[in-house]
């Protein structure tokens, strides 16, 4: 059982990336992005090219990000400039960037099993396979999570909170939310490509069907983090988020273990999401059950 | 200071619903002039407050703030001028950031937002010295979620951010209809006292004729999209209700019926 814990904590620290940009939008922007499905297999695809062409993975993981931050602009710009409702806008981005991955692999699937990644650059200086995806995954996380503190402590990231709690309040204030819509979708979009290019480059291949259910591990993590680590501050429900990505792999590892089919593993996910969603519900219900005894 | 010349809005045009909210506006304001602004529902009161902070576009006319046309600019560019406090006690703050991450928000109106920190160190004295001239105890609160306040802090610090950095005109919109009468009669004292201190162009639409009555050097009145009366100075001062009453059936040829101003 342990010799499964760190691989896991592992996986839980790369996608945590993904569960930091679902959080931006949200939580903070209170937009649920669907941009998501499409820029988490780009990021995927955007560094498999990169590092099959031999860039390096520096380099891959930069390109996955910008093309990622694209995404999301594009996104942002449907849904202020055109008006198109932010849920229908990241549809229409996630569909359109099925095409784009395809092109940008030239096929379905590119295999990155021949090619130097970042985590082979780490096994070449004497790490195993499991000690380099856990130093890449917790330096990573660690720095975006310091990088996402420090930028939503800034006028322009204050800017943007406030935008997702009261546009109109914000707006009086002098700040255009077209544009901090936009630039938080940017931000978001780039870090789930990031993710993406961690998880396909730790896979050994980018798949253009590996966004599928994504936004809902995304929501996974944030809710089942906020649950159980809190909401106290924004400092606070960024650990929480990290450490949400991190034990939804660990429920994940242990019902496979039970015996659960992989098949079933999306069904399971989105039940869960549902529930937890669902929570205040329930929770006001007990409530009012309490008050009236 | 603010010049209202012409303008016309008309929601849902082409529509059933077509609504013909300002028709042909026209009101100038002096500087240091404290309007209060009555008439009945659908008067075009709050239309009025809204074109100006630039919520939606006019349909015609112009709007000068300090000789400058400022009727084709975006809301968000607006706010350099003027400072707004809504009827919903929840419109005017971020209800999930701190009292201070509000206030030091609102200590950058107009200004583009940088990488500079959203708020320094030497900014939260210059705040709790402000909100302890609220007298409700919000000062030793700061890091609070505005969340937690009631409707009528809530609005003290809207009306506290909205005049922080003195704005050329202060738009205030029933700002104290959602409050219990108690502590409306505080925030409206409240604006009384920063309106004079700082000498605050404002514009106030209220619903109740005895503050209408009470506040300001000025009051107008609306009906159907247009200003019927406009009255200032001591003429002002003499007006009583029943003179308002029958200004209004004089000006608008009907009585007015909108029960919830009578009973103010």
């Amino acid at each position: 059982m342990f010799d499964l814990l760190l691989p896991t904590v592992s996986q839980g620290l790369l996608w945590s990336m993904l569960a930091l940009g679902v959080f931006l939008t949200f939580r903070v922007l209170d937009i649920a992005d669907l941009t998501v499905e499409g820029s988490f297999p780009l990021g995927a695809a955007v560094a498999a090219a990169c590092l099959v062409k031999g860039g390096n993975p520096f380099t891959a993981i930069v390109l996955a990000a910008i093309a990622g931050g694209l995404a999301g602009v594009i996104t942002g710009l449907l849904h202020t400039k055109l008006k198109i409702p932010a849920l229908l806008a990241g549809i229409l981005t996630m569909i359109a960037l099925y095409s784009v991955n395809l092109r940008v692999m030239g096929k379905a699937n590119l295999s990155l099993l021949r090619v130097d990644t970042v985590f082979t650059y780490l096994r070449n200086m004497g790490l195993d396979n499991n000690m380099s995806i856990f130093t890449v995954g917790i330096i990573s996380t660690v720095l975006f999570v310091l990088a996402i503190y420090w930028f939503f402590g800034t006028e322009i990231g204050a800017a943007i909170r406030a935008t997702g709690f009261n546009p109109q309040m914000i707006r009086a204030q002098g700040v255009d939310t077209n544009h901090t819509i936009i630039f938080g979708l940017l931000l978001s979009n780039a870090l789930v490509a990031i993710s993406g290019a961690f998880i396909g480059q730790s896979n050994g291949f980018a798949d253009v069907g590996m966004g599928v259910g994504t936004i809902v591990i995304g929501l996974a993590s944030v809710i089942i983090g906020e649950v159980l680590f809190g909401t106290r501050s924004f400092k606070n429900s960024l650990i929480s988020v990290v450490l949400g990505s991190v034990v939804y792999r660990i429920v994940i590892a242990v019902v496979l273990q039970m015996g659960m089919p992989p098949n079933d593993l999306k069904l399971f996910t989105a039940v869960l999401v549902a529930l937890a969603l669902a929570l205040p519900l329930f929770q006001n219900k007990i409530n009012k059950r309490k008050v009236a005894e | 200071m603010l010049r209202i010349e012409h303008v016309s809005k008309t929601f849902f045009p082409g529509s059933v619903n077509e609504k013909r909210a300002l028709n042909d506006l026209n009101l100038q304001m002096n500087p240091g002039d404290f309007i209060t602004v009555i008439g009945g529902n659908g008067a075009g009161k709050s239309t009025m407050l809204n074109s100006i902070a630039g919520v939606f576009p006019i349909d015609a006319g112009k709007i000068i703030i300090d000789g400058e046309d400022i009727s084709k600019k975006a809301e968000h560019q607006r706010a350099k001028y003027i400072g707004r406090v809504f009827q919903d006690p929840m419109l005017g703050t971020a209800a999930g950031m701190m009292i201070e991450e509000n206030l030091a928000l609102a200590a950058r109106r107009g200004k583009t937002p940088t990488l500079a920190w959203a708020i320094k160190d030497s900014e939260r004295d210059d705040f709790r010295e402000m909100l302890r001239g609220l007298d409700l105890g919000l000062e030793s609160r700061m890091t609070n979620r505005v969340g937690l306040l009631s409707g009528g802090q809530r609005q003290a610090l809207t009306l506290l951010m909205a005049t922080m950095n003195q704005p050329k005109l202060l738009l205030l919109d029933e700002h104290t209809a959602a409050l219990d009468p108690k502590t409306a009669e505080k925030v409206l004292n409240l604006t009384l006292d920063i309106v004079q201190r700082h000498h605050l162009t404002t514009l106030m639409i209220t619903h109740n004729m005895r503050d209408a009555l009470r506040f300001g050097n000025r009051l107008v009145m609306m009906n159907a999209g247009r200003i019927v009366v406009d009255v200032e100075g001591e003429e002002k001062e003499k007006l009583t209700i029943p003179d308002l009453l029958a200004l209004f059936e004089k000006a608008s040829g009907s009585a007015l019926d909108n029960d919830r101003i009578l009973l103010g």
